[in-house]
């Protein structure tokens, strides 16, 4: 347990109190802790498992499960690249190399400054208008090497 | 001046918000009153973001609109460049068969009353007059499979929940559409989510259940948005809740999103994550239909499924199981993807063959380089040739090719591609994706990398290893992630032994 001074708790409490009562409660206090402080703080593990009746071990063998949840926080922006076959079929491989030279960083990579952070992600249902990529939730399609650069500009310039 | 212009994730991707605005933007500079409709997607890809203007003969379409052609066609719509006539007329729209998908790119996905001026509401009403037992039968009869890949005749599963004893029972609607190539599920959340609602209470009236979860992939923030609003607009007006449209049925739902593992698009890994657990695979006996969600009797149906379902229930199982072929009965909602100039959704019934939907339909590769394989079903989906482009569309049809259509998804190469590579690839994915519960999946899927490497190194000794790897794999997995990669790796080696050759050459 975190001891009350702990500046976590206060907004800990109130996710997981809102969230507790529903059917199976553990994935939506994890997108909300992450939602909140951008990872899951692992202090908040054992928080979570008192209030749910878990041991700690299970909630960490939840979080870890799941590609979505973080130990550590991401860059200040999240670029994702698409790795999956429909993509792959129009440029995506050499898309996602570029994106690594570009950036100096291999998947799951942060860039030295903390600017951006490179995530593979296998589909996000632009496989018609492929190679597609996310940054910072907005989706793209048709990207190429002149617009991911165009892309980068925009948000880390 | 009422126009449209698509909120849906691809037309987006492609710069459709920057559309909006400026349509927004051109017509106030203009003085013309205009109510912008964020509608899904009509499935033509290529053409998005397709723009259409709401005339007297109907609606005219343009596409691919840039922010530099608002103001031409605001000014001249009709000697507009891109301009592409009554959207309804284009040959890729024309030619298919809208069941499932009748009201996706035409309606505001978000106003239940253009819903229900569109046919919405009539197959929940219908349904709400029946027995449980009528509206099972009706489903049974329509000879609607599962159209999340596994090809189980829903009604038999609903059937199945239906007797079952319980004093909870669930729905599970898998949206987890994590298959490469595939997104008619993010569509239909997108573009006519109401549709979806309907179908889930249907199947909730229908075997006693008074809850259902969507449990959608978190790489769809769209779909994500426009679902959970529609939940909140279907409860505010009756159509969930304590009694469904006044029925007296209760029924209500709550959308959950994944967390990025790929497995948990099996229907068992689904619901321990729904849960709260890891999302790692159970063993079936007991089926989902008997003990699914907390132990309790649960429908788990795919996104199509479920949304096929109130067109059934309003035109009668009759008008959809004529539509189809063989054992594959009505409609299916072809993804075209990948290489393609021409991609995107193309819902018709089962039948077309590969080379027609290829050729034909989506106009070859967009690099204009020959076809040379095209894999069907996503990424656990065998690769073909273009020697098997006579194979028709439908379950048992690509089962006796030693494929599978899985979620309908088709991803086209041109030449270009290195089937090796592919091969690779399937087994890196399964390495990184599986839940870990089975040996041969886990290990195997490494050892699999690590084996195509040698084959790729010139190590021809490594070809039958491979080949036993696969059985194995196949035969001792539990689910169909270790259990269907040695589709695309065998049909690989098998179909394009000249990429699996040609490497050694190399190494030589």
């Amino acid at each position: 347990m975190l001891d009350s001074q702990h500046p976590l708790q206060p907004r800990l409490d109130e996710i997981i109190g809102g969230l507790r009562g529903l059917e199976g409660p553990l994935l939506p206090i994890l997108h909300a802790v992450q939602a909140e402080w951008g990872h899951v703080p692992q202090e908040a593990l054992a928080v979570i498992a008192s209030a749910l009746n878990i041991s700690r071990a299970e909630v960490h063998g939840v979080m870890s499960f799941y590609h979505d949840f973080r130990e550590e926080p991401a860059g200040t922006h999240l670029l994702r690249i698409c790795r999956a076959e429909a993509c792959q079929a129009m440029g995506g491989a050499a898309l996602a190399e570029a994106a690594k030279a570009r950036l100096g960083v291999d998947w799951h990579g942060t860039t030295a400054d903390g600017g951006v952070t490179l995530e593979p992600v296998f589909c996000l249902g632009l496989c018609a208008c492929a190679p597609a990529a996310q940054i910072d939730g907005r989706v793209v399609g048709r990207v190429d090497a002149d617009r991911l650069e165009a892309l980068l500009k925009e948000c880390c310039a | 001046m009422k126009i449209y212009v698509p909120r849906d994730a691809a037309a987006r991707a492609l710069g459709a918000d920057a559309v909006a605005k400026a349509v927004v933007d051109q017509a106030a500079r203009r003085g013309v009153a205009v109510t912008l409709v964020r509608n899904g997607s009509r499935g033509m890809v290529w053409l998005e973001p397709l723009v259409e203007v709401e005339t007297d003969a109907g609606r005219v379409g343009f596409g691919p609109v840039e922010v530099a052609d608002v103001a031409g066609i605001l000014d001249a719509p009709e000697s507009h460049p891109k301009a592409l006539g009554l959207v309804e007329a284009i040959p890729f729209l024309a030619r298919q068969t809208r069941l499932t998908f009748q009201r996706v790119g035409v309606v505001d996905p978000l106003s239940l009353d253009d819903y229900e001026a569109h046919h919405g509401l009539k197959g929940l009403r219908r349904a709400l007059g029946m027995t449980g037992a009528e509206v099972v039968a009706e489903v049974k009869d329509s000879g609607l499979r599962g159209r999340g890949g596994a090809g189980f005749p829903t009604g038999i599963k609903w059937e199945t929940v239906r007797t079952a004893p319980g004093d909870r029972k669930y729905i599970v609607c898998n949206a987890d559409e994590g298959d490469s190539g595939t997104f008619a599920d993010r569509m239909l959340m997108e573009g006519d989510p109401f549709t979806l609602i309907e179908g889930m209470t249907i199947a909730g009236i229908s075997v006693g259940a008074t809850k259902g979860f969507v449990y959608l992939r978190s790489e769809y923030p769209d779909a994500i948005e426009v679902m959970t609003e529609a939940v909140r607009v279907a409860r505010a007006r009756g159509v969930l809740g304590a009694s469904v449209l006044g029925s007296g049925h209760a029924f209500d739902m709550e959308i959950r999103v994944g967390a990025g593992a790929y497995v948990c698009g099996e229907e068992t890994s689904l619901l321990n994550s729904l849960e709260g657990k890891r999302g790692v695979v159970r063993a079936k006996p007991p089926l989902p239909a008997l003990q699914g969600f907390m132990g309790r009797p649960t429908v788990v149906n795919n996104v199509i499924s479920l949304a096929t379902v109130p067109v059934i229930l309003e035109k009668g199982a009759a008008h959809y199981r004529d539509f189809g072929l063989g054992r594959s009965r009505g409609t299916i909602p072809l993804q075209i993807a990948g290489n393609v100039k021409f991609g995107g959704l193309f819902e018709a019934a089962f039948g077309l063959s590969l080379g027609a939907i290829i050729n034909d339909i989506a106009g070859g590769t967009a690099t204009g380089r020959p076809v040379k394989a095209v894999q069907v079903g996503g990424p656990l989906g065998a690769y073909f040739p273009v020697a098997k482009f006579g194979t028709p569309f439908g379950y048992e049809e690509f089962d006796g090719q030693g494929g599978l259509i899985g979620h309908a998804g088709i991803v086209v190469f041109d030449d270009s591609v290195d089937m090796l590579g592919m091969a690779r690839f399937a087994m890196e994915f399964c390495a990184i994706e599986s839940c870990g519960k089975c040996t041969p999946c886990r290990i195997g899927a490494v050892r699999g990398v690590e084996t195509i490497d040698r084959i790729a190194r010139g190590d021809a000794a490594a070809i039958p290893l491979l080949t036993d790897l696969c059985e194995t794999m196949k035969d001792g997995s539990l689910c169909a992630l270790g259990g269907f990669t040695p589709f695309p790796v065998m049909s690989a080696l098998t179909q394009f032994p000249d990429d699996f050759a040609r490497a050694k050459e190399a190494a030589e």
